[in-house]
């Protein structure tokens, strides 16, 4: 009886913080399982990205050449990626203006140069695979995560068309827990690991878009580093040459 | 080769002796305690930040465009298509935060070993302006990559100089120069940021470093090492600050540079608070965000302003109180009525104050941070308290505490039971 009671509190505690963020950030996010050096993760996000993304959505602070940085040649990008642009120094800029955005939408659709940087990998993990059917949305398309989305489902051939359930209930100690449901409407061209994987690689490259940098950072970083630790090492000779007679 | 280069050295200084004579005074000759520890790597780093922001921050001018059309962008393209922009920009942006970081401990080991007290209370004081000056310079700065956390921290900030009875909506459109925040802003904090404040931030270090150089430093004991003196007039526990402290802060220095680079190249962001991932969405002035928190280095003050309930519909109780919150350093040299100066030698009283105003700053820094929200809730059956919210209530008793530190320090300070300070310092 008494370890029941203490089972339940453990559990209580271990639980009370996980609902308290939860009912702050709204639907869970996945964590997303990107890798910044798998190089054709990429350039399969690059190949989504300029396929669905760019239509409405630019990354104007991007130039196409930058995408040499994933491996491929300037007659590569030109070929299969620049739909938008006759140079290859050109930035990401979408064709579509900002005013008909507006005006179809009722919000222009915003840049994504930085969105990986503004919203986190996860949340574009988990925001691209959480769209479902509501017939009461302007577009036809609601999102778990971002509730009443102006954007409609654009992947939604590959993922398919579902629907979506939030069902509240208490539990008999009086916590409330949130179950959620998804039911498949229409099949889509992917399966689910294979639309997990495709929505992987499309948040891998806004990520590398984010900070075309980062890769190399690191690497700087890292001889930097090394440079300190030598200079560490000098200095503290240094110092403790002159500092032998300090007493 | 080295004789030629001497005789250099002789011509230019026989018709400028007043370098070497500066050089003597302040490094050569400049006796400095040999009982420095670990809290007295603080100054020189902040010099060292001091310069590091002044050298990327020249950098980053030549291809910012303080336009609010352009400014987003140009911080972008700076990220992206300058050559070692990026590093550039991480170097200003890291730096913004590792200069409040050192500065805090700089003044945290004021209190600790009473560095304000006489006869450096002008040092002290020199100090307070440098960090009012570099709060200025800092929030000036904060507006430039315009983005919406850059605007609505402004927006705020300005906001709260229009709380002032009378004066204040005048005086915040004067700042703003526009009826909201907006490209005239810009352009005027750009100027501020680049000219204004870095020519008075310089002008009062070199104060700081005269007055102290005049008076000499404190160490860790407190005790004044230039009551003792050798035959030759010299501080007996005195050394030469060059090459003594120039070599030793050299090892402080590269520690520092290490933990500094170690943030610029692997977390540049910090996690959010480096760099808030709410800025790199360009400035909308017609989108408020949900939470706006400002950076960091100024939660302590924003959650003593949060804290404090409006009075008359007017939010400038809150806003004085911040103000004074931070005025109030300005008068320790005074309020402290200790007979000694090292926490050494200070009594439980001191003691426990110094440590509950540090847990307490913390504290406020950590829920300014938050939303009013962050513990929840507490249940009101009276209903009488005009905000349930636990954070709050927390950061009111810690803003309490933190004026109490203040306020009745005359008292305790002066009753503490003191120990007796040693003729000479300690190693």
């Amino acid at each position: 009886m008494r370890t029941r009671a203490l089972q339940r509190l453990l559990a209580a505690l271990l639980w009370a913080p996980a609902t308290l963020l939860g009912a702050q950030a709204g639907y869970p996010l996945d964590s997303a399982p990107i890798d910044p050096r798998d190089l054709v993760s990429l350039q399969s996000g690059a190949r989504t990205f300029v396929n669905y993304c760019l239509n409405c959505h630019g990354a104007q602070y991007m130039r196409y050449n930058r995408l040499e940085d994933l491996g491929l040649t300037e007659s590569q990008i030109r070929d299969n990626l620049m739909f938008a642009a006759d140079k290859v120094g050109e930035t990401m800029k979408v064709v579509m203006s900002a005013q008909d955005g507006k005006s179809w939408f009722g919000v222009p659709p915003p840049d994504l140069s930085v969105i990986a940087r503004s919203r986190g990998a996860d949340w574009l993990y988990t925001y691209l695979r959480t769209f479902y059917r509501d017939e009461n949305a302007a577009s036809g398309w609601n999102n778990a995560v971002f509730p009443n989305v102006a954007m409609p489902h654009v992947l939604w051939q590959l993922q398919g068309v579902r629907a979506y359930e939030v069902v509240a209930h208490a539990d008999e100690a009086g916590h409330a827990s949130v179950q959620r449901g998804w039911k498949p409407l229409a099949p889509g061209t992917l399966d689910t690991v294979q639309y997990d994987r495709t929505v992987r690689d499309l948040v891998n490259f806004l990520v590398f878009v984010g900070e075309p940098a980062a890769q190399s950072r690191k690497a700087i970083g890292i001889v930097v580093l090394f440079v300190l630790g030598v200079l560490f090492v000098l200095a503290y000779a240094m110092k403790k040459a002159f500092w032998k007679d300090i007493r | 080769m080295a004789s030629r280069l001497l005789a250099l050295w002789d011509w230019f200084d026989s018709r400028m002796p007043s370098v070497a004579e500066e050089w003597r005074k302040h490094a050569a000759e400049y006796y400095a305690p040999k009982n420095f520890n670990f809290w007295y790597f603080f100054g020189a780093l902040s010099l060292l930040v001091l310069v590091i922001q002044i050298v990327s921050g020249i950098f980053l001018t030549m291809n910012y465009k303080p336009d609010a059309a352009l400014a987003f962008g140009s911080v972008e393209y700076i990220m992206r298509d300058v050559p070692g922009g990026w590093i550039i920009r991480y170097i200003h942006s890291t730096g913004a935060s590792a200069f409040f970081i050192v500065v805090y401990l700089h003044m945290l080991r004021g209190l600790l070993y009473g560095s304000y007290k006489e006869p450096r209370e002008l040092v002290w004081i020199f100090g307070v302006l440098i960090y009012l000056t570099l709060m200025g310079e800092a929030f000036f700065g904060y507006l430039l990559p315009w983005g919406q956390m850059s605007y609505w921290g402004a927006q705020v900030i300005v906001n709260l100089f229009g709380t002032i009875p009378f004066v204040g909506p005048d005086l915040a459109l004067w700042i703003r120069g526009d009826y909201v925040v907006s490209d005239a802003t810009l352009n005027r904090f750009f100027a501020l940021h680049v000219i204004a404040l870095p020519l008075v931030l310089l002008g009062l270090v070199v104060a700081h470093v005269l007055a102290l150089h005049d008076v000499g430093s404190n160490n860790p004991d407190g005790v004044e090492i230039k009551k003792r003196k050798d035959a030759h007039g010299r501080p007996v526990d005195g050394i030469p600050f060059h090459p003594y402290y120039t070599v030793k802060d050299t090892v402080g220095a590269v520690v520092f540079l290490a933990i500094f680079c170690a943030v610029l190249f692997f977390a540049p962001e910090m996690g959010g608070y480096f760099l808030e991932n709410n800025n790199f969405i360009p400035a909308n002035p017609l989108l408020t965000p949900e939470h706006i928190a400002p950076v960091w280095y100024f939660t302590p003050y924003y959650s003593i302003l949060r804290a404090v309930p409006p009075l008359f519909n007017s939010q400038f109780p809150g806003v004085l109180a911040m103000g004074v919150a931070v005025l109030a350093f300005f008068f320790l040299p005074w309020l402290d009525r200790a007979p000694v100066k090292s926490i050494r030698y200070r009594g439980p009283y001191w003691k426990g104050a110094l440590a509950v105003f540090v847990v307490v700053f913390l504290v406020l820094g950590y829920l300014g941070v938050k939303p009013t929200t962050v513990w929840g809730q507490f249940a009101d059956p009276l209903d009488i308290l005009d905000t349930k919210d636990r954070a709050t209530w927390v950061a009111r008793v810690c803003s309490i505490l933190y004026f109490a530190f203040f306020v009745l320090m005359p008292w305790y300070t002066a009753r503490d039971k003191v120990k007796p300070v040693p003729d000479r310092v300690t190693m």
